[in-house]
């Protein structure tokens, strides 16, 4: 068999890598072709709506649920508490708690026999505001989670010539997936079919079929998820609601749609934890940081009784750096808030908006240029893998697409008049492995391909750029490749987290498709009489030596009546993917005064990934990473309330997101030299949603002159700062 | 949402008729854009609602008296494009800042001036004063978006309407018909609004079986000369958002001194604020950026604010000095 090289073709070969391709399916979604799970509706299905508890710390002192059965379309009530060993144990930790769900015919007649079902609560005491610590270790929800030293602190802390202490922190946010949690289980005899949406594909079945409320075996389920609206790390799991929307389908012999309303999605279904802490960083006169003393604490919300709560992990502070003297420290609180789930970046968005505010408020101490004082630091990194010279190529290139040099000032010199401007920057990294995972490759003998993955696409391009690899692969244009994700039934793939999707799907499919040419190779060289060794593919040719041997359609033709199969692997240390990205953004505010407003001038962001297989969906996620930067670092925020201990605005009017106007002018340039081609692909779409909230926060000091410590800056915030500092 | 029967009439007899039929609770639809949320949440639980959007006498804009006869069911859209509109400023500033197409396309004038509040405690269930076994939600829990002025009662939340400060300033008056058929009154909007002590007391003099018309806006020409007006309200997004607050400002300037003015602060007490203290500091004297200054502190002098919600004063005093700048057709400055 010809032995064909794995690893991607030079740059300057490719016809397809690297170029702006439009998603394949965008036309599906535009038109609302696409079907996600809230639009299935098979026949006779039924739907459920949940019966929630409005108490942030309750027990459940007397319930009726048959109430609910005796309203006119109800099928069926489900007992949350089933899903406890003991349901006289069950306590509501947090609003939005579920407690039931109705199915019935119509959704309107579900609601009412929620309505229908009289809960009496014993109302306990609640505890949810993460900022308080004071109060959290009165209350005895907090436990030291991390508490770790490096060096002599206290000798670099006398020896430096600026030290600048301060307070900094990020609220919780929700994921706010457009599309909620939820699914449509249908049972076929022993077989459960689930449209579930998902970043999990092939991750679900088993806890369907696992769940002792369930006890079927895994091979009769099948999950399928072939469009999901937004999941952000929240959607890796059945869920409850999942498993009560599978067993009541199986109980009523009917499908059944569940899909959580908005406040239930946006109070139990996930959440990006807080973070707050008190650090101390000082440096010499030269601007080289010496020291970094952090005490950080924050909450997950409710971990479980008697748990000491969590915070955002101690090992990555101070966050892309480190530094020879360093000491850290971590608190959790254990509130009565919807629990944790990760967020996009888990927990680098917070992690970066307490250091590099803090590390920017050091250079304004020191009189320094926020940039020159990252440049003079930037070799300090944390991580090994990570590269300072790819930061300082961004660096450059950032600066420039700012005017950095033309429109950074000393802190509080923004203007004459109530508006000011100012400039920041932040830096972010992450990895983005490819994650283990398979593909089967098909080259049907009229020449088209198929590629078969229990994978998923969760907006970010998947489908596409599988197609775009084998396309490049085989010398075809992307229209003969057919992509088959979002079923478990196809070969296992990995959940779509942490950036490790497009590793892991192209990987294996550039794998699978070099055998599979290699194979095509050998029977071309016997057919044409060349060797097989100096055959490519191209422009739906294959060539020898710069000749044309044959079309791409006459070289399939040799495999026979049947389809070509190959089955390609990954992750495989081979050069086809890498990880360990950076990235560099720097953003232009302007600040109104006198009401507090923040305005988004102008957002740079400069960012590395490697090897990019689509330059459009890449572009694209960097975009949609900086307007949900923007969001969480201006407006947007889980407002829990201490008085009814509620998530107060659960809903789309209060918990305030931007529109395009609030958005501002976006430069999204992707650092693309050869060498970053050569490191093979790695994931994006997390780390690009990383620094905004630094960048602009340093911005809005920049600005103003005053640091506003907490995210996001409302004109609350930005008002009662600057009035502390008028004092 | 509960079951409700469904009531279609087509003049504003029938309106009245259907509103007022004994052991009948009722809504009234117009654009739908706050009941339908009410409704979907149980917060008002009629069992009828009237859908009034077919009633041709309450649509429109008509020049009548000297003014403008503004129809209560002339949508949003619909009072952007009028020519008639075209000298009250300070009501396309509002429209200028309604920027859900929804809104604009669905919404109506008499929707808007009887929004009800947007209080979080409210809309999630703790009744029209946010009250939990007899204790006030809003005192000590989170009182960030509520009232700084005419909050020491029971009602802390803040008057929802965008346009009545522009209203009242320009000195509109209503015409409600109802309970009785043949019943009718015309009042100043500056009565339209109270201030509740209980839940059951609303947020307007509208009785059960009462509905708004048509609102009437004197003309802008005077014997003193050309009415200015203007509105600035701090939104903190540029999408569907309530203002933080808001300021009106009508006035009448001659030579350069402005010899009248009124001055209605939005969404910073449980009614529209009338600020007497503002319109006296400007009177008679030029605006300018100092004078302007000097009304929004007057405005704010006697300001009560909650726990949580001291940026308020500021913003209400930065409206007052902006809407007077805007009305005198100067910079405003800020974003």
């Amino acid at each position: 068999m010809a032995e064909l090289n794995v690893g991607w073709k030079p740059r300057k070969e490719n016809e397809y890598l690297g170029k702006e391709i439009p998603r394949v399916e965008g036309n599906e979604k535009a038109s609302g072709h696409a079907k996600f799970a809230n639009d299935i509706n098979t026949k006779g299905t039924l739907y459920a709506k949940l019966l929630t508890c409005k108490h942030a710390h309750a027990r459940i002192k007397s319930i009726d649920l048959d109430a609910a059965k005796k309203v006119k379309g109800v099928k069926g009530v489900f007992d949350f508490r089933k899903f406890l060993d003991d349901p006289k144990a069950f306590e509501i930790h947090y609003d939005g708690t579920i407690i039931a769900a109705v199915v019935a015919e119509r959704p309107e007649q579900a609601e009412d026999g929620v309505k229908a079902i009289k809960v009496e609560y014993e109302v306990l005491d609640h505890f949810v505001d993460e900022q308080d610590l004071k109060g959290a270790t009165e209350k005895k929800r907090t436990g030291e989670v991390g508490n770790a030293k490096k060096g002599d602190v206290e000798a670099a802390l006398k020896d430096a010539k600026h030290v600048h202490k301060g307070y900094y922190g990020i609220h919780t946010i929700t994921h706010m997936c457009l599309e909620p949690h939820g699914s449509h289980c249908e049972w076929k005899g022993e077989d459960l079919k689930v449209h579930l949406s998902t970043q999990n594909v092939s991750g679900t079945a088993g806890q369907f079929a696992g769940s002792p409320l369930i006890g079927i075996d895994q091979a009769n389920v099948e999950i399928v998820c072939n469009y999901i609206g937004g999941g952000f790390g929240s959607k890796f799991a059945a869920d409850q609601w999942g498993i009560c929307a599978a067993v009541m389908a199986k109980e009523l012999g009917a499908p059944v749609r569940l899909m959580l309303d908005r406040a239930t999605e946006l109070k139990i279904a996930g959440n990006r934890p807080s973070g707050f802490g008190n650090i101390t960083v000082a440096c010499d006169a030269e601007g080289r940081i010496t020291a970094w003393d952090s005490e950080h604490w924050g909450s997950g919300g409710f971990t479980d009784v008697d748990k000491p709560g969590k915070t955002i992990d101690i090992n990555q502070f101070p966050y892309v750096f480190d530094f020879e003297n360093r000491n850290r420290k971590a608190t959790g609180i254990n509130t009565n808030c919807g629990p944790e789930r990760a967020w996009r970046a888990p927990p680098h968005p917070q992690l970066c908006a307490l250091t590099c505010t803090a590390l920017d408020d050091l250079a304004a101490k020191a009189g320094m240029d926020s940039l020159e004082f990252y440049r003079k630091n930037i070799d300090q990194l944390a991580t090994k893998a990570a590269n300072p010279d790819i930061y300082r190529a961004e660096f450059d290139i950032a600066a420039k697409l700012l005017d950095w040099k033309g429109k950074w000032h000393p802190r509080g010199e923004g203007g004459k008049g109530a508006v000011k401007k100012g400039v920041g920057l932040a830096i972010h990294r992450w990895g983005g492995a490819a994650h283990a995972a398979t593909c089967l490759v098909k080259v049907h003998p009229d020449g088209t391909v198929e590629s078969f993955a229990g994978s998923q696409d969760i907006g970010t391009g998947t489908r596409t750029c599988i197609g775009l690899v084998l396309a490049e692969t085989f010398g075809i244009p992307p229209s003969m490749v057919k992509v088959n994700i979002g079923t478990n039934k196809y070969p296992q793939s990995g959940p779509s987290g942490g950036s490790t999707t497009i590793g892991g799907v192209s990987g294996p499919n550039r794998r699978a498709g070099i055998e599979a040419l290699g194979k095509i190779f050998d029977l071309v060289a016997e057919k044409y009489s060349v060797k097989a060794d100096t055959l490519s593919a191209g422009k739906g040719k294959i060539w020898s030596g710069g000749k044309e041997v044959c079309s791409w359609k006459d070289a399939a033709k040799l495999i026979g009546p049947t389809a070509l199969e190959v089955q390609g692997k990954g992750p495989v240390k081979d050069g086809l993917t890498s990880l360990e990205v950076g990235g560099v953004q720097m953003v232009e505010v302007a600040v109104d005064t006198e009401t507090g407003k923040v305005r988004i001038e102008k957002f740079v962001a400069v960012q590395d990934c490697g090897l990019i297989v689509d330059l459009l969906t890449a572009k694209s996620q960097v975009y949609g990473s900086l307007i949900m930067g923007i969001a969480y670092s201006l407006s947007e925020e889980r407002i829990m309330d201490n008085k009814t201990g509620r998530f107060i605005n659960a809903d789309l009017e209060n918990y305030k997101l931007p529109r395009i106007g609030d958005i501002g002018e976006l430069i999204v340039e992707m650092y693309q030299p050869d060498s970053e081609y050569e490191r093979g692909v790695i994931g994006l779409g997390e780390p690009p949603v990383i620094a905004p909230g630094a960048a602009i926060s340093n911005a809005v000091a920049n600005a103003i002159g005053v640091r506003v410590p907490v995210l996001p800056l409302t004109p609350q915030r930005v008002l009662d700062s600057l009035a502390k500092a008028k004092g | 949402m509960t079951p409700f029967e469904y009531a279609h009439p087509r003049s504003e007899a029938e309106a009245v008729e259907l509103m007022n039929e004994p052991g009948t609770s009722t809504a009234v639809l117009a654009g739908g854009t706050d009941l339908i949320r009410l409704l979907r949440r149980d917060l008002v639980t009629p069992q009828r609602v009237v859908n009034i959007k077919d009633i041709p006498s309450m649509q429109g804009i008509k020049p009548v008296d000297g003014g403008v006869m503004i129809g209560a069911l002339t949508t949003l859209e619909d009072l952007a494009a009028s020519p008639l509109m075209s000298e009250y400023h300070s009501l396309h500033h509002v429209l200028d800042g309604i920027r859900a197409i929804q809104i604009q396309s669905s919404g109506t004038v008499a929707g808007d001036l009887c929004h009800l509040p947007n209080c979080w405690y409210f809309r999630n269930g703790y009744g029209l004063l946010g009250m939990e076994n007899g204790e006030s939600l809003v005192e000590t829990g989170d009182n960030r978006y509520h009232a700084i002025f005419g909050n020491r009662g029971p009602a802390k939340f803040v008057s929802a309407s965008r346009f009545a400060p522009g209203m009242i300033a320009g000195q509109a008056r209503v015409r409600v018909v109802g309970p009785k058929p043949d019943a009718e009154e015309w009042l100043p909007l500056e009565y339209f609004y109270i201030t509740p002590k209980t839940n059951a007391q609303g947020v307007t003099v509208l009785k059960p079986g009462q509905l708004i018309t048509h609102v009437w806006l004197p003309g802008t020409d005077t014997a003193q000369g050309k009415v200015q007006s203007s509105t600035y309200e701090v939104l903190q997004l540029e999408g569907l958002d309530w203002p933080l607050a808001s300021a009106a400002v009508s006035m009448v300037v001659q030579s350069g001194v402005v010899q009248d003015a009124r001055i209605v602060l939005g969404h910073v007490a449980p009614v529209p604020w009338i600020s007497h203290e503002a319109s006296r500091t400007i009177i008679g004297r030029r605006v300018t950026e100092e004078t302007a200054a000097a009304a929004g502190e007057a405005a704010v002098a006697s300001a009560t604010p909650l726990s949580n919600n001291g940026y308020k004063v500021q913003l209400a005093r930065t409206c007052v000095k902006r809407a007077l700048l805007r009305a005198a057709g100067q910079e405003t400055g800020g974003l």
